[in-house]
């Protein structure tokens, strides 16, 4: 046993490093589990395959809070990016590729109407967008009366939301509830414009483009925070767009777990977290899976609600109507991994060499998507997956042997809870998927030297996710902001005293944006047992 | 946790077509049933009254009377967490019960806010009945997340009478029940009767000497022919609902759906209470390290509560129903929830709840009764003195050995 008045953060994933290097900044003594041999969680770099390295699960950079890199000085703890503000391409099986920047179209067939309609439109959302970036570094407000304090932000979120003006306040409240094929429809007339906006909409979750609340998931995607001021007014902000960073996702948390060292976090990899313990109705500490047990007055766990809540507290600790919501927040993964060891770079149908290193996607229409969503809702994987392909080693060279290439690619949908269990599918999920990719990619199996697929069933297993779910918990209207992850404890405090939750799972959700982790370290350092933090430390609000 | 199929008792009930069920006793309730008036309770019919409610009441405080409990619903709790399972469900410390022993519980929503009452009978080390007003699977179900235990609903697996009055325990005795006067109260034990079991517990609503009886369905009628035989000499009546309702107004028993709301069937948030709310602080241990509602509780210890549950004793002869309380400038502050004119205290006692910080002895409360006089409609405005503890109490409740009258 050891010191009670530590911090423990139970999970060194990206939001347990930003939150332990901002404690240990401020004068808190942070000891940091991690159960994997690596740091970093779900954004990590690892060799698949003898010379090949790739982001195992999160694999393009775009929501990362530019506040955390800039406080925590990130480039001087050694994050470079490889490639910044990649185009997005919707590949097509029999015409030319749609190339799309964050204003519009760059190359491709578009109606004049299209056109113009889509350069308004991605204003309009990265408008809407702006409204939840601003969000992001706040404490979501709880809608009962918790005095002032919570009432002035949610003001300020009504404000922000007014502040749209009256025009597009109105169409933000009329879209925001709404699926993101209904909106599209309402827009476009290319299917192949508008399967390739959907996708966004869904990656990642378990929602097809006709499912509510996908919309709102769209606006979480392209919420990138601008520095700090109201990126509502300012029609978004800059952000780095989609990126690459230098050396795969796992340079993002390699740099943060430098950070939260330079700052006196101490880190531990492999060292698994059993049980987090309590002694009477507090938080006394944590327990190893080896049996060590190491105490502390603070847990904080970056583990996602469920695992932290039911499995590592256990439901008896908490009461009934609370373990019951968290047992029933939506959590089961459908996104799966690909990644595949190329002996020469792929060619895509109408992709020229200046855009494969590109963001390809695979989500030629809605329709396209809805069909490979339909079997997850019967437990079944898509015969026809959507994708969407990254091939870092265009960029980064220290991913590959030189002259060979990694291809990165998100697929859906995979469900975590397929009939039968995944060992009895991977096989052929794999062959599917790679036809699908044939069809786009003419030739691309020809130069497979090794593939690797990653399951929900396989990310669970190897990052600790349940349900096998990139972002803790499905990225739904009805988990979102003061309702994630379960109504009632959205202010990262969970309701045993001492125990706080930092990850994906808590606002502002998925997506390697390292915001949960900077608010969970200013809740933490706010609370009434934080008098032993140094006079005058805090996390800027 | 599993909820196993019962295999025990065959499962004759068919709810497509049925809707009202007989009990185990039915073929002696309803030979009794001169009044012919019953009434539907969770599915069963029981008897409202069977010849007279006033004698069926004067029966219970003056010999002794039978009333037909078994609809009442019970859910047996067994299994490694079964102590651990029921110690997070309810405000009380469960770990005090000892085998052998039953406790009177409450259990609240996250809310603080009391969902049901009931009883908790500890039958073996680690084997637990926990007996309730309103149907709580639901409840259960989800309360067992993260516990190894197994729920049964066993409502219709037992059949059970309560038998209370002062001539009880010489009627149980004289039924062969050897040293039934040494059982305490609260206290229950077990009797060869009829090739099975008896189960006897010292426990009841009517706040008098008295037991309840437990025993297997198939056993139903021989047990009441075996009573009313042995208590011929001693009184015995059988006693519906009504005068139930009078005896346990008299002991100060609340009732979940009639003194309370249970915070389950509420839409109204001001409509549910506390068990502070319901003079039930007695019951929150707050040493536990986690119960549910205990989060709210502890905040509403430290803020205070809204209302209050009150006993009074009200002015005059007139039955305080459903009267409205008011503080001594006239304004509205409350209500009764159950009344009577109680023939023991010979006074109109009743059960009201009272905004706080109205409601402490000695306050002055006012109450609103209208009544009718040969269909003349009066109003008087009389005062209620707060009593303290229960309105009817005898010494016998609580005697051991219990009088052998």
């Amino acid at each position: 046993m050891t010191d009670a008045n530590r911090i423990v953060i139970v999970g060194g994933g990206h939001n347990g490093l930003v939150c332990a290097a901002y404690l240990a900044r401020a004068g808190r003594k942070v000891l940091v589990l991690e159960a994997n041999e690596q740091f970093g969680g779900a954004a990590v770099t690892r060799e698949f395959h003898p010379g090949f390295k790739v982001s195992a699960v999160a694999h393009l950079l775009h929501l990362l809070d530019p506040r955390i890199a800039r406080e925590l000085d990130l480039a001087k703890h050694g994050l470079a990016m490889a490639r910044e503000n990649l185009q997005t391409v919707a590949l097509s099986e029999t015409g030319a590729p749609l190339v799309l920047s964050r204003l519009g179209l760059i190359a491709g067939e578009l109606s004049g109407r299209d056109q113009a309609a889509l350069a308004a439109w991605l204003t309009r959302m990265r408008r809407f967008a702006g409204v939840l970036a601003n969000q992001h570094g706040r404490t979501p407000p709880r809608l009962a009366w918790h005095g002032w304090r919570e009432a002035l932000e949610g003001a300020k979120f009504a404000l922000d939301i007014r502040k749209l003006g009256r025009r597009d306040m109105a169409e933000f409240l009329r879209v925001a509830t709404m699926n993101v094929y209904d909106v599209l429809e309402e827009e476009f007339e290319s299917e192949q414009l508008k399967g390739a906006l959907a996708l966004d909409g869904v990656l990642g979750t378990k929602l097809g483009p006709r499912s509510g609340g996908t919309l709102f998931a769209l606006l979480h995607r392209m919420s990138a925070s601008s520095a700090g001021k109201a990126a509502a007014n300012t029609g978004g902000g800059p952000g780095i767009g989609w990126s690459l960073p230098r050396g795969g996702m796992g340079a993002v948390t390699a740099a943060l777990a430098a950070a939260a060292r330079a700052a006196g976090a101490e880190l531990r990899s492999s060292a698994r977290v059993a049980a987090i313990l309590t002694q009477g109705d507090r938080i006394s500490g944590v327990r190893l899976a080896n049996g060590e047990q190491i105490a502390a007055a603070t847990v904080i766990s970056n583990a996602d609600p469920k695992a932290t809540l039911l499995c590592l507290l256990g439901a008896r600790h908490l009461e009934t109507e609370f373990a019951r919501r968290v047992q029933h927040a939506r959590a089961v993964g459908t996104a799966a991994k690909l990644h595949l060891a190329l002996g020469a770079l792929p060619e895509f149908r109408g992709v020229g060499a200046a855009q494969i290193g590109e963001r390809l996607l695979i989500a030629p229409s809605q329709q396209y998507i809805e069909a490979a969503f339909n079997p997850a809702k019967y437990r079944e994987y898509s015969a026809a997956p959507v994708m969407e392909i990254s091939i870092p080693t265009v960029h980064d060279a220290t991913l590959a042997p030189a002259g060979q290439h990694v291809l990165s690619a998100t697929v859906q949908y995979a469900p975590y809870d397929v009939a039968g269990g995944w060992d009895a599918h991977r096989e052929r999920f794999l062959e599917q998927t790679l036809s699908v990719l044939e069809r786009f990619s003419p030739g691309v199996r020809s130069r497979v030297l090794a593939a690797q697929l990653l399951t929900p069933v396989d990310i669970e297993r190897e990052f600790h996710l349940t349900g096998g779910h990139w972002h803790q918990g499905e990225l739904a209207l009805d988990q979102m902001l003061m309702l994630r992850p379960v109504p009632g404890a959205a202010q990262y405090a969970m309701p045993v005293n001492g125990l706080y939750l930092c990850g994906a799972g808590a606002h502002p959700g998925g997506g390697v944006m390292g915001s949960a982790g900077r608010n969970a370290a200013r809740v933490v350092l706010e609370a009434p047992a934080a008098s032993t933090a140094a006079p005058g430390a805090k996390v800027p609000a | 946790m599993t909820f196993p199929v019962n295999t025990a008792v065959p499962r004759t009930r068919d709810h497509h077509h049925h809707f009202v069920y007989q009990t185990p006793f039915h073929p002696r309730t309803s030979e009794l049933n001169r009044l012919n008036v019953w009434h539907r309770w969770k599915d069963y019919t029981v008897a409202d009254a069977y010849f007279d409610v006033s004698l069926e009441y004067t029966a219970l405080r003056n010999a002794c009377a039978v009333f037909d409990l078994s609809p009442m619903t019970k859910h047996l709790i067994t299994g490694p967490d079964a102590l651990a399972f029921l110690d997070r469900l309810v405000t009380r410390d469960v770990a005090k019960l000892k085998p052998g022993r039953v406790g009177y519980a409450v259990w609240c929503d996250d809310q603080g806010q009391v969902i049901d009452d009931g009883t908790i009978f500890h039958l073996s080390p680690g084997v637990y009945r926990l007996c309730s007003q309103e149907r709580q699977l639901d409840w259960l179900a989800a309360s067992a997340l993260g516990f190894d235990v197994t729920i049964r609903e066993e409502t219709d697996d037992l059949a059970c009478l309560a038998f209370q009055g002062p001539t009880s325990c010489a009627v149980l005795k004289q039924m062969g029940l050897t040293g039934i006067e040494t059982l305490t109260p609260f206290g229950m034990r077990g009797f060869p009767f009829a090739g099975t079991q008896l189960a006897v517990s010292r426990t009841g609503f009517t706040g008098d000497l008295g037991y309840e009886l437990w025993i297997e369905p198939a056993k139903a009628v021989e047990l009441w022919d075996r009573l009313f035989e042995a208590g011929r000499l001693y009184g015995i009546q059988p006693m519906g609902t009504h005068a139930l309702e009078m005896s346990r107004i008299e002991a100060g028993f609340i009732q979940a759906g009639v003194d309370f709301l249970p915070a389950d069937r509420a839409i109204r948030t001001d409509r549910t209470r506390s068990p502070f709310e319901l003079d039930l602080a007695w019951l929150v241990d707050f040493s536990k390290p986690n119960f549910t509602g205990r989060r709210a509780l502890l905040a509403e210890q430290a803020r205070g509560s809204r209302y209050r549950l009150v006993r009074l004793d009200i002015e005059g002869n007139k039955v305080a129903k459903d009267a409205y309380i008011y503080d001594p400038r006239g304004n509205t502050i409350g209500a009764v929830t159950s009344s009577m004119w109680s023939p023991m205290v010979k006074a109109s006692i009743a059960l009201a709840t009272v905004e706080t910080p109205w409601g402490k002895p000695g306050d002055e409360l006012w109450a609103e009764i209208y009544y009718q006089k040969e269909l003349k409609w009066n109003r008087t405005k009389v005062r209620g003195r707060i009593v303290e503890g229960p309105f009817y109490t005898p010494a016998r409740r609580k005697q051991t050995p219990a009088p052998d009258l």
